[in-house]
Order: C-alpha cells, then structure tokens, then sequence
C-alpha cells in the first residue's frame, strides 16, 4: 500500500521578500518526496491558511527574516484554529532569536529551524510528524 | 611576461616540481581531491607565469585611475582618502535612528547609511494594514517628512554624506532628503549621497518592489535626469550585486547580473534622451565580500575592467568619470552564523579585507550579532572598529593595489571576466535583463547555485566552523540582542493621526492630484511633483498610493 505523499506549504508571510532559505527547504522537501507548494511572497496569513486548506496540506512551513514571526506565527496559528484546521502542522525558520521560540512553540508552532540548521533535519522531523499524525488519524 | 627562453627555464624547472609534487603526494595527499571556492570555482595548486602568458600590462591592468581601471578608479586611492566608513543602520522610530546615526559619527564613521522598515521601502505607512507586525522592525519607519526631519536632526546634510537603501520609493525618500536640506538652509548643489534605487535587484533577489518594470524604469531615469540637472553630487543609483549574492549566487554571477541590470539601466536612460555621459558619472555600484578571499579580491578588479569597457565599446562613452565603476561593499551577512557568534567578528575582518584589497569605495562591516537580530551599539562599534583597524593599523592602505601582478589574483580576475562576459552574452541573446527576468532565467541560476552551496554545506565539502565543524554541545550567550519595541507601530499611528491634523490637507491632496497628472504623461519629470507634495507633508503612503493607482502592481514571478 503506498502512502499519500506529505504535502506542504512553504510560506512567506508579509513583507519580507528574503526567499533563499524559502526556497531552499522547498526543493529540499520537494527532493525529499514531498508535494510542496510554495506560495511566493506578499502573503497575508489569510491567504496561507485558504491555501493550506484548499491544496489539503498536512503542515505549513513559515519563512520569516524581517522580526514580525510573533505577529505571522500568532495569526496563522489562530487562524487555523478558527478554520477548525488545527491539524495541519505548522513549522518554520528565518532570523528568529533563540529566546523567541518557546513562546512560538507555546503558541502552536511544531519546531522552528534556526540558522545552520541542515534540510535534512527538516525533512526528517516532518516525515515523523506526519507520520504520527497520520497514525493518529487512523487510530 | 617572460620572455621565450624565460618561459623555457620555467617549463624546465617545473617538471622538477612535478616530480617532487608526486613524491609528495605519495607521502601524503592534499586535505581535499578537489579545491574550489565558495562559488564552485576550480582553485589551481599552484599559479604560475604561464596562467599570465597573455597578459598585457597597459591593455588589462594599467595604472590606478586610467583605463581600463582594474588597479582602481582613481591614482592615489587610499593614499589620498580612505574609503567611507557607511555602517548601514536604523531601526524602530526616527529618534531611535537618529540617536544610532550621531553615536556612529561620533565613532569615527565617515557617513550615513539609512536602513528603512518593510513597510516605508513597499510604499505602505505605519497605519496600513500590510504594515501590521512590521513597524521599525527592519529598519527606520519613515512615513512623513516629519519622521525624516527627526532622523537627520542635529545632522548637518553639507557636511554628512548619506546613502538611503531605497528602491520602488526612492523617488519620495530623496524628495524628503531635499526638503530637509531646504529646511536647514543647504542648497541641492550640496547635498551628497546615495540612493539604491535599482528596481531589477528587487524583481532578481530582493522583493521590495511596488510598480511594474516599465513605470519603474521612468521614475530611475526621471531621477537620472532631475539629479544631473539639479543635485549634481548626488549618486542616482546604487547598481546592486550583494543582494543577488546573499540569495545565493555565485561570485561571477554577482558581477554578471549586477553589469546586466547596469547595462539595461543606462540603455533605458539613453532611450530616454538622456547622455551617458552625464549621467553614467553618478552610477555607483554595490557589492558583496563572501568567504573566498582570493576570489573576492579578482572579482571586484574585474568588474572595474568590464564596465570600463562596457561603458566605452557598447555605449561610446568618452568622458572618463562615467567609465569608472564606483562602489560600496557589504560583507557578506549570509556567512554570519548564529552559532559561536563571536567568530563572525573574524569572518567580517577577512571579508572586509577582500574589499579593501579589491579597492571598494565605501563599506559596510556586518556585527557579529546579525545572524539573530539588529545589530547591538556594541556589535556595531567593534564592526566599525574592524574597518579602523584595517585602515589604519594594517598598512595595506599605503600603496595602490597591493595584490596586482600575483599570479593567482590576476588569473582569477582573468577568469571571473570571462565567466561574467558568458552570462551577459547569454542575457543580450535573450533580448536583455528585463527579458532575462521575465523568463525567470535569472532567478534559476541564483536558486540552482543556492542549492548547490545548501548541499556543499551539508555534505561538508564546505566548512562552516561552529555549524558543520567544531561545534559546540551547548552554547550560552553572554550579550544581549537588540529588541526593537512592539510598540513602534501604534506611535507612528498616533503621530500620522497627529500629522493629518496638522497639515494643509488641501495642498495635499491638490500635490497628489498634480502627481497622478504627471505619472500619466511619460514626457514630464515628476521628481518636482514629489518633492512638492513631499513638502507639503503628505505622507509616502499618499504619494505610493496614488502611484499605484496609476502604475499598477507588479505580480511576482515565482521561480522554484
């Protein structure tokens, strides 16, 4: 039996237009085996969310340069919330301080991969956390 | 170089070399099969004489200050003046800025560098809703001549030199700079500085565009010409490489798509009626210092040489101060780690080295604290610092491009030229960068080179000491990161309340109205339109608003 392959958004939340990292983790899940969508930047959290449900994903990768993550993280994750979505994973990365990130994790958000983080580190924690969640689902 | 017999006795005296590198190897092999630099570029073991064999002293290096320009744009470089110490900085409200700007002077900078919020550099003011969680963030929130009054206060504009990172508005933030001089009684002939106003960058790699490239384009060459005419001193533009860099490209790829925008920039000024020899003496250019030493030094002689002759064989120009390539660098903020951070205070010197050994005109040193965060008053100060040391302590500064005649540095300068000269024959084939970009071309080049660097990393055939090398288990940091107040935004909210109190609304809207009048007429100039409405106090989200209007939006090309 073959496994439906993971989906993800990778997302640019406002109006940082550094893509790199984005677009680096993008081909690095896409390589990985997963279905990736990358939204490309200027997105208001409304539109990551209507996204996120619409194209069915199972996690929404937040990229953030520009030191809104509390405002970006908050509102998707509240938003999910809302849409009764909250299944869908929410991670993400960018130049977020070491000492802002139990609070985004509090808030909702999986794991938040700092600089120097390699892919594969990204790409094993989501394989895992879909999996469980998937198994869960089952259960 | 050498003459024939000379090249013979070479020849000769390298095979005893071969012989004694075999013996060599078999006692021991080199660290890696393969060197090459950041950029994927090959490194030889060793440079010689015959990787120089066609070298012309006059035709491809000259003197310091005569074409080709390879040794420097000017004779005495820094004998005569060293570069300017421009530390980028801003953040949260004007006052905040400006308090940074005055401790920055007082440290020994030698001029200004404006980083501005999200918000102010896509046209937006601190009340829109685009601008919500974003306020003073990334820089200073400008949405007024009053915040730029407050940014520049007790800064005298005659004798202070500023550079705006600006683009898709920076026709509204050199109208403030000018209505700030007015207002301190200097004249526009005085005024020195610089804005980025380079859009392409912006569609390439950096994503603060607002308009389209064809209205774009206008408002650059509209500034070319109102500059040349009424602020002679002031560079129009700061033709950018860095930031194709940090999105990943490689060192030849800076140059190339940097020359590239370059080249459709002045072809559009032409287009527009305007002298290349006028206005290409007041294009400046950006650059990145990366890791690769060697290479960072080659690449920045050739790109004197090529847009020397760029400038003279495509575009005819004779007058010699439009054939120089002038620059700025920046260290490169994508090597900066956000492990053992200290180290990158050693990173920044070696990077800021390079560009000084390359002949930059002006400098920006990363702090060590970027990677996380803005940077602190004392990151900031041991990265000025860095620069001092180098300027005045190194000696490197005491005579014109020290590394000429190495034979490693000019072969790389020799190779990196005709690397760049590949991708801009590739792009005039196309039909132009703006093609170029259009096609997403550009874009896949930055991105396959990005993932090709991801995976060097990862496979460690890049070493990143203190990520993928020599890492620590656990790591304290024992300094503070600069946290810029969430509250910025409801002040700029509270002070626009204030300003639209205060003001002419009148005037306001009739100067906005005589804006929308001249975006709609390519043949007018519409900088004395913004600086009317920008004196006027209107804000830049009025003046972007109605701009919009008329230009449209740009739709970003998603290249994955």
């Amino acid at each position: 039996m073959t496994e439906d392959k993971i989906r993800v958004i990778v997302a640019k939340p406002g109006l940082d237009g550094h893509d790199r990292g984005a677009k680096v983790i993008a081909r690095a899940l896409r390589d990985a085996g997963m279905e990736v969508i990358y939204t490309g930047l200027r997105q208001t959290p409304e539109q990551i969310v209507d996204t996120a449900i619409q194209e069915d994903a199972d996690a929404i990768g937040v990229s953030i340069l520009s030191g809104a993550h509390h405002f970006y993280f908050s509102r998707i994750i509240d938003l999910l919330k809302d849409r009764k979505a909250e299944d869908i994973i929410v991670f993400g990365g960018g130049v977020i301080p070491d000492e802002d990130v139990p609070a985004l994790l509090e808030k909702g958000a999986g794991a938040i991969f700092g600089p120097g983080t390699p892919t594969s580190t990204c790409v094993e924690w989501l394989q895992t956390q879909v999996k469980e969640k998937r198994s869960m689902e089952l259960a | 170089m050498f003459d024939k017999k000379q090249m013979e006795e070479i020849e000769t005296l390298k095979q005893s070399y071969e012989k004694a590198l075999e013996k060599s190897m078999t006692r021991g092999p080199e660290r890696k099969g393969e060197f090459k630099t950041v950029s994927g570029t090959p490194i030889k073991r060793v440079y010689g004489p015959e990787d120089l064999v066609d070298m012309n002293y006059n035709g491809m290096l000259g003197y310091p200050g005569l074409y080709p320009y390879t040794r420097g744009v000017q004779p005495t470089m820094y004998r005569g003046r060293l570069w300017t110490m421009r530390m980028y900085a801003g953040f949260s409200t004007a006052e905040e800025s400006n308090k940074r700007y005055r401790y920055l002077l007082s440290q020994g900078g030698s001029g200004l560098s404006v980083a501005f919020d999200l918000p102010t550099q896509i046209g937006y003011d601190s009340d829109h809703p685009m601008a919500q969680g974003e306020c003073g963030k990334v820089g200073v929130a400008i949405d007024s001549l009053a915040d730029m009054e407050i940014l520049f206060d007790q800064i005298p504009l005659d004798k202070v030199s500023t550079s705006m990172t600006i683009n898709a508005p920076a026709s509204v933030l050199l109208a403030m700079y000018i209505c700030v001089g007015e207002k301190q009684g200097v004249a526009l002939n005085k005024l020195s500085g610089t804005i980025q106003n380079d859009i392409l960058k912006e569609y390439i790699a950096r994503g603060t565009y607002i308009f389209p490239p064809k209205p774009s384009m206008r408002l650059i060459t509209d500034i070319f010409e109102f500059c040349s005419k009424n602020v002679p001193k002031w560079n129009t533009i700061s033709i950018s490489g860095y930031h194709i860099r940090e999105a990943g490209s490689t060192a030849s790829q800076e140059i190339a798509f940097t020359l590239a925008d370059a080249i459709a920039y002045v072809e559009a000024a032409i287009k527009a009626g305007l002298d290349p020899n006028i206005f290409g003496k007041r294009l400046s250019f950006f650059f990145n210092s990366h890791n690769s030493f060697i290479e960072e030094v080659a690449k920045f002689r050739a790109a004197r040489r090529m847009w020397a002759k760029i400038m003279k064989e495509r575009f005819n120009v004779t007058d010699p101060k439009a054939l120089t390539l002038r620059f700025h660098t920046q260290t490169a903020g994508c090597t900066l780690t956000a492990q053992q951070p200290e180290n990158n205070i050693v990173r920044v010197t070696l990077q800021a080295l390079a560009s000084v050994l390359g002949g930059t005109q002006s400098l920006h040193t990363n702090s060590m604290d970027e990677a996380l965060a803005l940077p602190t008053e004392k990151s900031v100060r041991i990265a000025l610092k860095t620069q001092q040391v180098i300027g005045y302590e190194s000696g490197v500064t005491d005579t014109v491009d020290p590394l000429a005649g190495s034979f490693a540095i000019e072969s790389l300068t020799n190779e990196i030229q005709a690397l760049a000269e590949d991708y801009i024959s590739k792009i005039d084939d196309m039909g132009g960068m703006l093609t170029a970009i259009e096609k997403g071309y550009v874009q896949k080049q930055i991105q396959d080179a990005a993932y090709d660097y991801q995976k060097a990393v990862e496979s460690g055939e890049i070493t990143v000491v203190g990520v993928n090398k020599f890492q620590m288990e656990e790591e304290e940091r024992d300094f503070q990161l600069l946290k810029v107040d969430e509250k910025v935004g409801l002040n700029q909210i509270e002070k626009l309340k204030d300003l639209r109190s205060r003001r002419d609304n009148l005037a306001v809207r009739e100067s906005i109205e005589e804006i929308r009048k001249a975006a709609k007429d390519n043949s007018v100039n519409m900088m004395p339109q913004i600086i009317n409405a920008v004196r006027c106090y209107a804000t830049e989200g009025e003046i972007c608003g109605v701009l919009r209007e008329e230009f449209g939006e740009y739709t970003e090309n998603i290249v994955l």
